[in-house]
C-alpha cells in the first residue's frame, strides 16, 4: 500500500471489515467482530502447560512492582480501583532491586523471583535505569529471568485526550528477546565499531506465532510484519519466512508484509490501515512508541510482555518521573490500562469491561484529569472520580 | 647538503607536492575537511547529466523532467542509462555507475529490489551509493501551504548516513538458523557526516542540530556516532547541539514537530525518521532528496518509493521528482533555472484543484505538469513552445 487510496480488492475488504468492527457489526460468524476494546484476551500459545495460580476462594493472586518515582503512588491508585470495582484480585507486593547472586551473577531477589513463579501474572510501576551502578537495567534483568519474549502494546484513541489523529487501532508485537538488541558488540580496530543484530529461527517462529494466536483471540482483522529484507537480506528474511510459515497455518487472519519506511510513511498519513503489526526488536521499538505517541504518550499507553511458561507481565511503559514523585500529581492512566489488559489476560472479562468504562468517562467527562492529561486535579481526586464510577456501575 | 637534511626536507615539503593527500581525520582536534564538490565539466555550455528512469512510476516521472527542461530551454542534456531489475548480472549498474562517473551527476528513480533473492544480489540503490561514497542523503522537509496535513510549520533538514551502519549487507549464517547482520559504525564516516551536518546547517543560518541515535543499547555502536558528533559541534559554537534517543524521537516527531530543526543520524535510523517526516508534511510524492558525496551527486524522491500499483496511471505526485530536479540545477548552479521552476512547482502545489490522489484530490500528472509549464510561461521569456 503506497497512498491513502487502496488499489486491491482486498484491501478494501480489510478497511470494510476495520470499520465495521468499529461500528460493532459484523458480517459472518466467521468474522466475530467485537467493539473497541483496549486489549482482548492476550492469547496464550496452543503448547502451553496450563495456568495453575493460585486460586483461594476465587480470589486471584497478582505480584505487584510498584516500582520507583511515581510507582508507589500510581500502584495505590490501581489497587484503589481494583477494590472499588471488586475485582477478586489479592496483590502481592515485591521489590526487585538487583542483588549479586552466587557466582557474581547480578539477578532479581528470590522472594520476587519465587512469587512470580507462583502466581505467574505480575503488574509493574516504572523502574529507574540505574547509571554506573554496575548491573544491567531491571527490565533486561526481568526479561532475562522470566524470559518475556513478546511485548504487546495496545495503542488505541482515547476520546477526550485530543491529539492530531484520532481512530487509532492497532497493536504491536515487538521480539522482545534478541535482534539489534542482543548487546553484542565489538571494537574491531580503533575507530570501527561493529553491532550483531542476532536473528534466530526458533525466536522468529516463536513471536510469529504468537501473533496469530493474539489475533485470532482478540478477533483481529490482519497481521502485517514489518521488515527491511530489501537491505538485510537474510536477517529479516528468515524473519518473514518464519511469519509467512506461521500465516499459513492460521488462514482465517490475513498476513501482509511491508517494508519499514512504507509503515512508518503509511503510519502517519492514515493509522487506520494498520492492525496487528509484528517485527524484529528494533524496529518494534522505535514503531511501538511511534504509536504511543500517536494516542498521546508513553502516559496513556498499555503494555504487556508475555513469557514462556505462562508468565505474563504487564507494566506502564513511561519513566519514573523523579520530579513529580510523591506530589499526587501522577498520572495513573498507564498502569491502569495495563492492569485492565491483565484483567482480560485472566479471564475476568467483567471487571475489565468496568474498570476500562469506568477510566475512559473520566476522561471523556474532562472534568477530573491530572496535569498532563490537561486538567489541574490530583491524582487521588482522579483516583477518586474513576472509583466512583466503578462503584455507580454496580 | 648532507642526505639526512635533504630527506627531512623532502619530508617536510611532501603534502606540497602530492596530488591528493588523503584525508585525515584526527581523534582530538578535529579539523573541517569538507570539501565543495566542483560542477561537472560543460562542453558547449551544456551539462550532460546521467538519467536512470528506474522502475514503477520512476519512467514516467523521467519523462516529465526531461519535458520540462526542454519546454524551459535548461541547458542539460540528460544520458539516460537504464537498469533491468529484473536481471541478476551486474552489467547495468556498472554501466550506470560508469556513466555516473563519467557525468559526476545524476537523477535517479528508484529501482526495485526483489527480496526473495539471495543475498549475493545486493539491492542495486544500495550499490550505487556506497560505489560512488555518496556519504551524506539531505532531505528538507518542509510544509506546503497548499497541502492539507496535521502539523503546521514544518521545516525541518535530516541528514543521514548513507554507506555504512545497518546497510553494511555483511551478513552470515554460522549455525542454522541463526543468522548475523553486522551493523558497523567507524569513526571517519562518522565525523564526515557531522562535519557535512555542520556545515550545512551554519550555511543555510539553522541554529539547532538534533543527533538521534540508540547509545542506551548499543552503547559502543552509537555512542561512537555521539561521540563523533560532540567532536564536530564543539567547532561550531553558535548551533546548539543536543541528541535524542530515536524512540524518543519519533513520539516528538508525530505530536510536536516543530520543535526540529537538523537531525543528524546514522542510516537506518535515518530511514525511519525521513520516512515519518515526509508523511507528516504530506507524503511521499512532496519531498526530494539529494545523496551527495566527495565527487558525485545524485538525485531522487526524499523517501525513495518505486510506486509500482500506481505506474503507468497518470496519478503519480511529480512535484518530489520535479523538486529534485531543482536541487540538481541549484548543484549545477543554474539557480536562474532553479528557482523559475521551483517557484512555478510551489504554486501549482497550493492550487488544490491540481492536487493528485496521494493529496486528497484528482488532477493528474500531465494536468500537474502542464500546469508548471503555465506557471514558467506566464513568468517571463525563455521558454520555448513545443
Amino acid at each position: 500500500m503506497f497512498f491513502l487510496r487502496p488499489r486491491y480488492s482486498y484491501v478494501y475488504r480489510l478497511q470494510i471489515l476495520i470499520l465495521l468492527r468499529k461500528l460493532g457489526l459484523s458480517i459472518s460468524g466467521k468474522d466475530k467482530i467485537k467493539p473497541q476494546e483496549v486489549a482482548g484476551v492476550v492469547g496464550a500459545l496452543k503448547n502451553e502447560t496450563t495456568q495453575s495460580r493460585t486460586f483461594i476462594r476465587g480470589i486471584q493472586t497478582v505480584t505487584l512492582i510498584p516500582g520507583d518515582g511515581i510507582g508507589p503512588e500510581i500502584s495505590t491508585a490501581v489497587m484503589k480501583i481494583f477494590e472499588a470495582a471488586k475485582a477478586p484480585i489479592r496483590w502481592e507486593e515485591r521489590n526487585v532491586t538487583a542483588i549479586r547472586g552466587p557466582g557474581g551473577k547480578w539477578m532479581i531477589p528470590p522472594d520476587a523471583k519465587e512469587s512470580m513463579d507462583k502466581n505467574k501474572i505480575g503488574l509493574k510501576g516504572p523502574l529507574k535505569t540505574p547509571i554506573a551502578a554496575g548491573h544491567p537495567s531491571m527490565n533486561l534483568l526481568l526479561r532475562k529471568t522470566f524470559d518475556l519474549y513478546a511485548n504487546v502494546r495496545p495503542c488505541v484513541s482515547i476520546e477526550g485526550y485530543k491529539t492530531p489523529y484520532t481512530d487509532v487501532n492497532l497493536v504491536t508485537i515487538r521480539e522482545n528477546t534478541e535482534g539489534e538488541y542482543s548487546g553484542i558488540e565489538h571494537v574491531i580496530v580503533d575507530g570501527v565499531v561493529q553491532s550483531i543484530k542476532l536473528i534466530t529461527e526458533q525466536a522468529s517462529k516463536r513471536i510469529a506465532e504468537y501473533a496469530f494466536e493474539y489475533a485470532r483471540n482478540n478477533q483481529r482483522v490482519s497481521v502485517t510484519a514489518v521488515h527491511k529484507a530489501n537491505i538485510m537480506r537474510m536477517s529479516d528474511g528468515l524473519f518473514l519466512r518464519k511469519c509467512r510459515e506461521a500465516a499459513e497455518k492460521y488462514k482465517d487472519v490475513k498476513f501482509t508484509e511491508m517494508y519499514l519506511d512504507t509503515v512508518c510513511l503509511n503510519m502517519v498519513q492514515d493509522p487506520t490501515q494498520f492492525d496487528v503489526l509484528v517485527m524484529p526488536n528494533l524496529y518494534g521499538d522505535i514503531l511501538s512508541d511511534l504509536c504511543a505517541g500517536l494516542i498521546g504518550g508513553l502516559g496513556v499507553t498499555p503494555s504487556g510482555n508475555i513469557g514462556t511458561n505462562g508468565v505474563a507481565i504487564f507494566e506502564s511503559v513511561h519513566g519514573t518521573a523523579p520530579d513529580i514523585a510523591g506530589k499526587d500529581l501522577a498520572n495513573p492512566t498507564a498502569l491502569l490500562l495495563s492492569s485492565v489488559m491483565m484483567l482480560r489476560h485472566m479471564g475476568l472479562h467483567g471487571h475489565a469491561k468496568k474498570i476500562e468504562t469506568a477510566c475512559y468517562e473520566t476522561i471523556r467527562d474532562r472534568k477530573v484529569l491530572t496535569k498532563d492529561l490537561g486538567g489541574n486535579s490530583k491524582c487521588s481526586e482522579f483516583t477518586e472520580a474513576i472509583c466512583q464510577r466503578c462503584r455507580d456501575m454496580d | 647538503m648532507t642526505g639526512r637534511s635533504v630527506r627531512a626536507l623532502s619530508g617536510a615539503l611532501k603534502p606540497l607536492f602530492s596530488h591528493r593527500s588523503p584525508q585525515v581525520y584526527e581523534a582530538t582536534a578535529h579539523k573541517s575537511t569538507y570539501t565543495t564538490i566542483p560542477p561537472p565539466a560543460r562542453y558547449g555550455g551544456r551539462h550532460t547529466v546521467t538519467l536512470i528512469p528506474g522502475d514503477g512510476i520512476g519512467p514516467e516521472l523521467a519523462k516529465h523532467v526531461c519535458e520540462l527542461f526542454r519546454f524551459c530551454c535548461v541547458p542539460v542534456d540528460f544520458e539516460v542509462v537504464n537498469v533491468d531489475s529484473t536481471q541478476t548480472s551486474a552489467d547495468d549498474i556498472s554501466n550506470a555507475i560508469m556513466a555516473i562517473r563519467r557525468n559526476g551527476v545524476a537523477l535517479k528513480g528508484n529501482i526495485e529490489t526483489n527480496h526473495n533473492l539471495p543475498p549475493s544480489y545486493r539491492s542495486r540503490n544500495n550499490l550505487l551509493r556506497t560505489t560512488l561514497d555518496l556519504y551524506a542523503n539531505v532531505m528538507h522537509c518542509q510544509s506546503l501551504p497548499g497541502v492539507r496535513s496535521r502539523h503546521r510549520n514544518i521545516d525541518i533538514m535530516i541528514i543521514r548516513e548513507n554507506t555504512e551502519g545497518e546497510y553494511s549487507s555483511l551478513e552470515h549464517e554460522s549455525v542454522p538458523g541463526v543468522v548475523e547482520s553486522l551493523k558497523i559504525i567507524t569513526r571517519t564516516k562518522s565525523l564526515r557526516i557531522a562535519d557535512y551536518a555542520f556545515k550545512t546547517a551554519r550555511e543555510k543560518g539553522r541554529r539547532r542540530v538534533t543527533a538521534v541515535h540508540k547509545a542506551n543499547i548499543m552503547k559502543l555502536g552509537d555512542g561512537l556516532f555521539l561521540e563523533c558528533c560532540k567532536e564536530v559541534a564543539s567547532g561550531y559554537p553558535e548551533i546548539t547541539y543536543d541528541s535524542m534517543i530515536v524512540d524518543n524521537t519519533t513520539m516528538q516527531l508525530v505530536s510536536r514537530p516543530q520543535q526540529f530543526d537538523v537531525m543528524v543520524m546514522p542510516n537506518l535510523y535515518g530511514n525511519v525518521v525521513s520516512n515519518v517526516c515526509a508523511g507528516l508534511v504530506g507524503g511521499p510524492g512532496l519531498v526530494p532528496g539529494a545523496n551527495y558525496g566527495e565527487n558525485y551527486a545524485l538525485f531522487e524522491t526524499g523517501t525513495r518509493n518505486t510506486g509500482k500499483s500506481i505506474a503507468n496511471s497518470n496519478t503519480a505526485n511529480p512535484t518530489a521528482m520535479l523538486l529534485a530536479s531543482c536541487l540538481l540545477l541549484d548543484h549545477l548552479k543554474l539557480h536562474a533555472y532553479a528557482s523559475m521552476i521551483r517557484r512555478a512547482i510551489l504554486s501549482t502545489v497550493t492550487d488544490t484543484r491540481l492536487h493528485t490522489a496521494d493529496l486528497g484530490g484528482q488532477g493528474s500528472t500531465s494536468e500537474v505538469v502542464q500546469s508548471i509549464m503555465d506557471a514558467v510561461q506566464r513568468a517571463g521569456p525563455r521558454t520555448q513552445s513545443s
